[in-house]
């Protein structure tokens, strides 16, 4: 589905070259080209449409250079646009607390509590820092232990209240015994929960509350459809997270929910997960994304050399 | 619902009275096929069937539009019995019936399994449970837990040992105990990863040892709210398992799961439960009509 694409824009880039100018008619083509490879990619469909309104405005009226071919350099505005879109820089934690408390939030299975432990490992090995992980998953079957193995592979303290069914406690507790300990960081590993289930948004709402943390992390599954603007929509009104993070871009999807995120909670996208492992975690580059979604890495290194 | 009434009445605005599908109707459909994840590929599909059969029956009415829509998409899920399962029950035989779980990372095949144990349980069925997830931290604590809450037994071995293993005990200990069916848990992994595929065929290879014609099910489960990834996912899958049945999971939340309706019809796997909580009586059996209908509210 995904493999023609390049051979597809290229076909229809051919239309418009030796045209000397883009117009409406001769980029009608390339655009539903476009259009249709951001949906493959699972952007959602109205941002799929304003992006590839945008692209034709851009587009609409340029001179073609001499030395750029036209579909080249519409390859260029797309790439370059979502990119843009997308944040153009990475973006860095705020680690400037004393502690620094992060609280990490997502669907179920989305990858959170992987995350928690990545990020400690992270800003123990790379930042000098000395977190502390907490549990406050109360829910889900071995939630506790699973966090509990995690913390012992990369050597970083677990606080855990078996048996106590009160995240804000939990929460509060953690925080008390971090203060006391030395830990500089302090990252909320918290239970997966629906937007549309009440009772759990206003759990995590009450979490954020109590202990007002520093960076709140949206984690969301890379293969995550059209349901993605929705979703992080919900999470975004309730507790105005500060990042999202991708997970699972080891496969391979195209990871278009990335770019509907940002288009509409207007949030940068700090890490991406690629792997089981605790160390494989990586820093959000826009612009690798960009290529990604568009599986069109190759046409835009061909560009640039050019 | 709001949408639902909003979405038919554009449509029906559109199409009344004429003998043609009009690009407005068009644009209509495809935003609310698209939007439930149904993919471009099946919507254009599904769009050349109604131009079909409105340009063969012309006048339509809205309620019209409306049943010939659903059962224009339900046919792409019928043309392979998804949705036919009638109970849990599970064929009659001499050795247990095995049914191994696969799927990528976190889509609930753990929860799923507890699930499925409860309810072949309540159909009055002996089930054992193999926890061969033997990779993820405390993949074998959780499955554990699902086993005590739905009072069935489980066959473990330590953190790290051999999958393949795991499962060979399983079904030894469910002929031993005379069990009706013994479902295996797999570590979730990603498609493109060749070794970990390959692990699963060796998986599928040890248990034939005990049950000659084992696994009698591969179970994929699928994330209700993946995107068009879930295509590639049936596809590496099947390659390695010839995966029988789908079971689509987390449909309580927004997320419509309509890119099972491609997957069902490009690679003819039934769809057979859906997930819809985490408790364990939240498995149901897949309703065609049911799902189609939810895809429009
Ligand atoms: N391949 C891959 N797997 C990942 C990645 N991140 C997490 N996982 C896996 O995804 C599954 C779910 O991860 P968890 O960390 O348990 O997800 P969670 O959000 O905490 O889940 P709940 O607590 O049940 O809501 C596990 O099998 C993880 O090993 C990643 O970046 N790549
Ligand atoms: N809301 C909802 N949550 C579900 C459903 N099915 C599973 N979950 C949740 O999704 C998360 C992941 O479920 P698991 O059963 O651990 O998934 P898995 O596929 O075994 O995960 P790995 O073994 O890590 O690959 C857990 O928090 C479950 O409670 C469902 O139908 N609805
Ligand atoms: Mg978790
Ligand atoms: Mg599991």
């Amino acid at each position: 589905m995904f493999e023609n694409l390049n051979e597809k824009l290229e076909r229809s880039f051919q239309l418009l070259k030796g045209q000397g100018r883009i117009t409406e008619i001769n980029i009608a083509e390339t655009l539903k080209e476009v259009r249709r490879a951001l949906l493959d990619a699972d952007v959602n469909f109205k941002i799929a449409k304003s992006f590839t309104e945008k692209v034709k405005e851009k587009a609409l009226g340029q001179d073609v250079l001499s030395a750029v071919k036209p579909g080249e350099m519409m390859v260029k505005i797309v790439h370059d646009e979502l990119a843009e879109l997308m944040g153009g820089q990475s973006v860095d934690i705020n680690l400037s607390g004393n502690p620094t408390v992060i609280l990490i939030a997502g669907l179920q299975g989305s990858g959170k509590t992987t995350f928690s432990g990545k990020l400690s490992n992270l800003i123990k090995n790379k930042r000098g820092k000395h977190p502390l992980l907490v549990a406050g998953d109360v829910y889900r079957p071995a939630a506790i232990d699973q966090l509990k193995v995690l913390g012992e592979q990369i050597n970083v303290p677990v606080y855990t209240e078996e048996g106590n069914k009160e995240p804000v406690k939990i929460a509060q507790a953690a925080i008390k015994q971090a203060k006391a300990n030395g830990n500089d960081v302090v990252i909320i590993d918290t239970a997966g929960r629906l937007a549309v289930d009440e009772e759990m948004m206003k759990e995590i709402s009450a979490v954020k509350k109590a202990v007002s943390p520093h960076e709140i992390l949206f984690v969301v599954d890379s293969m995550t459809g059209q349901d993605a603007v929705n979703t992080a929509k919900e999470f975004n009104d309730r507790l105005d997270f500060d990042g999202v993070v991708l997970t699972k871009l080891d496969g391979d999807t195209r990871g278009g929910a990335a770019l509907s995120i940002r288009s509409v909670v207007n949030k940068p996208i700090k890490y991406v997960g690629t792997g089981e492992k605790m160390e494989a975690l990586d820093v959000f580059h826009p612009s690798r994304m960009a290529d990604r979604i568009l599986g069109m890495g190759d046409i835009v290194s061909l560009v640039e050399k050019a | 619902s709001k949408t639902k009434e909003s979405v038919f009445k554009k449509l029906g605005r559109a199409i009344i009275g004429k003998s043609k599908v009009d690009d407005e109707v068009l644009d209509n459909l495809e935003e609310v096929l698209i939007t439930s994840d149904v993919g471009v590929d099946t919507t254009l599909k599904v769009i050349e069937r109604i131009e079909a059969r409105v340009s063969k029956d012309k006048y339509f009415g809205v309620d019209e539009l409306n049943n010939l829509l659903k059962e224009e998409i339900a046919a792409l899920l019928e043309e392979n019995n998804s949705g036919e399962e009638a109970d849990f029950d599970l064929p009659a035989s001499d050795t247990p019936y095995v049914i191994m779980v696969v799927g990528v990372n976190g889509v609930g095949k753990t929860t799923t399994i507890g699930k499925l144990a409860h309810n072949f349980k309540k159909a009055g069925k002996k089930v054992v449970l193999g926890a061969a997830d033997t990779f993820r931290a405390a993949a074998i604590d959780q499955l554990e837990i699902w086993a005590e809450r739905v009072d069935v037994p489980l066959v473990k071995q330590s953190m790290g040992s051999d999958p393949a293993s795991v499962a060979y005990d399983t079904l030894a200990s469910a002929k031993a105990q005379g069990a009706d069916v013994a479902i295996i848990d797999t570590a979730g992994r990603l498609h493109n990863k060749v070794n970990l595929m390959n692990e699963l065929t060796k998986i599928k290879n040890v248990m034939r040892k005990i049950v000659p014609d084992a696994p009698h099910e591969v179970l994929l489960i699928l994330d209700g709210s993946t995107g068009q990834n879930a295509f590639e996912q049936a596809k590496q899958f099947t390659k390695a398992t010839e995966v029988s049945a789908l079971a689509l999971t987390k449909l309580d939340g927004t997320a419509k799961g309509g890119v099972v309706i491609g997957i069902s019809d490009q690679f003819k796997i039934p769809v057979k439960y859906i997930g819809i909580g985490e408790k364990m009586e939240d498995l149901q059996l897949f309703r065609r009509k049911e799902f189609v209908e939810s895809l429009f509210s």
